[in-house]
């Protein structure tokens, strides 16, 4: 069950659309902050507050990159793998956030702190290679920046 | 001569509101308001020969010109910023710069179409542009520019964000509409055209971030002082160019259309990265054919660079050296599009893996002597699919195969990459 303020807000976000399926992304991404993931519970809450079914509600959720339908770590680590980064060598970093967190692409870390994902363009390109932690984007990354920043990551609220 | 997307810029920050406006911005938004019709808006658009910089370059003011007049109920402005074409990020760049001449240009957009509400639609991950947008919104709004009764007229205008989850496809205009409504962000059948029939089923026009930005300066100083920026003929106005790939400084600059390749890479972007030689370049975001040295001098506007084989596209210049195989970065390409797919259709859902799965083979030195003449198959094929997408995705790959066959072929003889 969610709180009743969070509740409150959304169903302030959803009467300020046009109509409430507009918000439909909104409200799965504040439900997602609210969980850590969208979870089962979270897809049927935001079902009843958007009146739709929790399948139309599934079928946005799986559609959608920064839509979680499985347990992540605390932050979810993005690593651009297109030509760009390509270009500037992301393959090295790409194994280095491998060997470093001891998990593969689409893992998580033993303490359940960091999700390795690939991602497609994050729009860094002149920052490349370039990933994000938690949602912070990091660019011209090396293996010794990629350890500071994971270092500092794993220590910030 | 100063170009009007990145006068305002300051290095390091986002310009401020007053820092804009003592510098000449919203000027076109009260000369508009004070004396000019929509259709003179329009009409300076029109002859602005302003293309729209999402990728396609549509003429904008015949885009606008679409929209029925005389349909009842509300019509509708989306600002496409959904961008994630792998080496695009111009609009990332002018946003976390300046968000006001995007806000100037919308409103300028809805007075011309008669729209009364916008939307912004940003990708996830540019929460810092989103940020500078919320807030520059607030601020034209308590200058009386936007919101109720702008500048004391009768028209009132709103601006809203709407923050997508990440998807490529969202940027296709129609797919776009159906995210914005809250359904899956598959793309929708043409016609009708989303100009009738889009949002909500209203009349929609969706413009990209740069062509809307390009819009108060149109209305400021004229439409033949816009076309007189281009340094060729067949051109108008300035382009952001985002580079990136093997250059010494990866950057996103703003030049005249017209601007030759040679001059942007050895220009703008201080020449070759570790003096690399040029092998091949992708000019306009990941879905455009490459240009080869014989392009060097090539003027980059749209017509020009379509003749020579390629497409403008988004301007984002994506640059290879001699030590690049092109057959892993067309690989590259085609998984970005590959994972992208939204799967709707079956050519592009099961087509681009295959191409993928292909070109895997061949760069692991597996390929076999078929290989190409399949990938050229798929190359006509995938132009037969629901949307842009697959067709986009095979532009690179048709430009392996038509300038680089002998590389893709050396792979395939010596059942090896010759560059590893």
């Amino acid at each position: 069950m969610i709180p009743e303020t969070l509740k409150t807000s959304l169903e302030a976000r959803i009467a300020s659309a046009i109509t409430a399926r507009e918000a439909a992304v909104d409200v799965m991404k504040e439900l997602q902050a609210h969980y850590g993931w969208l979870t089962d519970e979270a897809v049927a809450e935001a079902a009843a507050l958007l009146g739709l079914s929790p399948l139309q509600v599934e079928e946005l959720a799986t559609f959608y990159e920064m839509i979680y339908r499985r347990p992540v770590g605390k932050k979810v680590i993005h690593v651009c793998d297109s030509i760009s980064c390509w270009c500037a060598d992301c393959d090295k970093i790409i194994q280095h956030l491998k060997d470093k967190l001891g998990v593969g692409l689409g893992g998580t870390t033993a303490d359940g702190m960091f999700t390795l994902l690939p991602c497609c363009c994050m729009g860094m390109c002149g920052d490349s290679p370039a990933m994000s932690v938690g949602g912070v984007p990091y660019g011209r990354l090396t293996p010794e920046l990629v350890d500071e920043i994971l270092e500092a990551e794993r220590h910030k609220v | 001569m100063e170009l009007p997307l990145f006068r305002h810029n300051r290095p390091n920050r986002v310009v401020t509101f007053d820092e804009y406006r003592e510098e000449g911005g919203f000027e076109g938004l009260k000369k508009a308001f004070s004396g000019m019709s929509p259709n003179d808006v329009q009409q300076a658009v029109l002859d602005s020969g302003l293309r729209g910089r999402g990728g396609a370059g549509f003429a904008t003011g015949r885009k606008w010109s679409f929209v029925p007049r005389d349909l009842p109920g509300p019509r509708w402005l989306i600002c496409n910023c959904d961008e994630m074409e792998p080496g695009t990020y111009k609009d990332r760049v002018l946003l976390e710069h300046n968000p006001y001449s995007l806000i100037e240009g919308m409103t300028l957009a809805c007075y011309a179409l008669g729209v009364r509400h916008a939307f912004i639609f940003i990708r996830k991950g540019y929460e810092k542009a989103a940020a500078n947008l919320a807030r520059g919104i607030e601020e034209a709004k308590k200058a009386g520019l936007l919101g109720e009764h702008i500048l004391g007229s009768e028209h009132s205008i709103d601006l809203d964000l709407h923050l997508s989850a990440g998807r490529y496809i969202c940027g296709e205009e129609t797919a776009l509409i159906n995210a914005l409504e809250g359904k899956r962000p598959n793309p929708r059948t043409k016609p009708p055209f989303p100009a009738v029939k889009g949002l909500w089923q209203g009349p929609t026009v969706v413009n990209n971030v740069e062509t809307l930005a390009n819009v108060p300066a149109i209305v400021a100083n004229g439409a033949a002082w816009f076309k007189g920026l281009a340094l060729n003929p067949e051109g108008a106005g300035s382009k952001l160019f985002c580079v990136s790939g093997s250059v010494k400084n990866r950057a996103c600059v703003e030049l005249p259309i017209g601007t030759t390749l040679g001059d942007i890479i050895d220009g703008a972007c201080g020449g070759m990265r570790d003096g690399k030689k040029f092998k091949a370049c992708i000019p306009g975001g990941a879905s455009t054919q490459f240009l080869k040295p014989e392009h060097w001098n090539l003027p980059m506007d749209y017509d020009t660079v379509a003749k020579a084989g390629s497409r403008l596209g988004s301007g984002g210049v994506i640059v290879f050296d001699e030590g690049h195989c092109l057959v892993e970065a067309t690989l590259n390409l085609i998984n970005f599009f590959a994972r992208e797919s939204c799967g709707w259709c079956t050519p592009c859902r099961e087509g681009l893996p295959y191409v993928k799965e292909i070109l895997t083979r061949i760069e692991n030195g597996r390929g076999e002597d078929d290989d190409i003449a399949i990938l050229r198959e798929h190359v006509k094929y995938l132009n037969y699919t629901f949307c842009a997408l697959a067709p986009g995705a095979m532009a690179p790959l048709d430009g392996l195969l038509r300038d680089f066959e002998d590389e893709v072929r050396e792979h395939i003889v010596k059942k090896k990459c010759p560059l590893k």
